[in-house]
């Protein structure tokens, strides 16, 4: 079994209207020195698979077909034996 | 005439469509369920409702988009016909790359719903082309991911083929930062294709096609469409 950690997050282009409220409530907590806060999406897909290459293949595929919009987003993932 | 009303597990804005079209200007209409796979014939025009819940999980209109009845839509698109989304109809339409850019959540973080001002920008549409140029109109929003964003190259090509179709403003007509309810790029509530035959727009004009509802400023976009249709 693999297991799949997929990081989905809005292109450094794209303004971020919740990273900016979690910012500004840092902030308000005293936090002055958080500079820029970007939120995303972590998800975990657990494959019934044991060709690591095969796996990173299909996650690219998933990613790109339906996890991330590459309109306005990028991803990165990691693979790791559950 | 016949329109079709795409019906996806969460649309809860298909009745009213299917109200105006039937009730309200008169035209044969028909659902078509979200799983069907036949294909469109006999159809001149598929409108996508608004709702919720559908694939919001991940980014509304994320999971609408690999529906069965997709491919047949964007068939139907390629081969002229006409497609309007309105709001979930809009994300699922610029999902499954039939327009261009994406919508992300608005920039105060809040729902909004409420009546808003909308200048008609380009009215050589088959889905404005009622309205007078620069007409400001008032229809309703309802949305939490209404603020549309688009690369910079993009958004330049689009305004060259005057694909902009619709601005949010004030009761006079401005365009800007004050009059802009949930942070478009350039106040953009509804765009179209190159081709002028699929629009997505963010504001409900099914809401507001009846006096009884308070406005009918709504009615045109769907008699725009006959208007279209019959002098084709």
């Amino acid at each position: 079994m693999l297991k799949a950690e997929i990081f989905v997050y809005l292109k450094k282009s794209i303004s971020d209207p919740p990273g900016i409220a979690v910012l500004n409530s840092l902030k308000s907590l005293g936090f002055n020195n958080v500079e820029k806060v970007r939120m995303g999406k972590y998800i975990v897909v657990y494959l019934n698979e044991n060709d690591i290459e095969k796996a990173e293949e299909q996650v690219k595929l998933m990613c790109e077909k339906l996890l991330c919009n590459p309109v306005m987003e990028e991803y990165k993932f990691n693979i790791s034996e559950e | 005439m016949k329109f079709g009303v795409v019906v996806f597990p969460g649309s809860n804005c298909d009745s009213d469509c299917f109200h105006v079209i039937k009730d309200v200007i008169n035209e044969d209409v028909e659902y078509i369920w979200h799983d069907s796979d036949e294909k469109l014939t006999g159809f001149d025009c598929i409108i996508l409702p608004g709702g919720f819940s559908y694939g919001d999980y991940l980014r509304a209109g994320a999971i609408a988009r690999f529906s069965r009845v997709m491919p047949r839509i964007e068939e139907f698109a390629q081969n002229g016909g006409l497609v309007i989304g309105i709001c979930n109809g809009f994300q699922i339409l610029t999902e499954s790359h039939l327009l261009p850019g994406a919508l992300i959540r608005n920039k105060n973080l809040k729902f909004i719903c409420s009546d808003q001002y909308v200048k008609v920008v380009n009215t050589n549409t088959p889905f404005t082309n009622l309205y007078k140029e620069g007409e400001v109109i008032n229809l309703p929003i309802a949305h939490g991911e209404g603020n549309y964003v688009v690369d910079d190259e993009t958004l330049k090509q689009m305004i060259q083929n005057q694909q902009i179709v619709l601005q949010y403003c004030d009761k006079y007509g401005n365009v800007n930062d004050e009059t802009n309810p949930n942070g478009s790029i350039l106040n953009i509530a509804g765009i179209c294709n190159k081709e002028k035959n699929v629009f997505g727009l963010m504001p409900h004009p099914e809401r507001s096609s009846e006096k009884i509802l308070g406005c009918e400023d709504g009615k045109r976009v769907f008699l725009s469409i006959v208007n279209y249709l019959k002098s084709r």
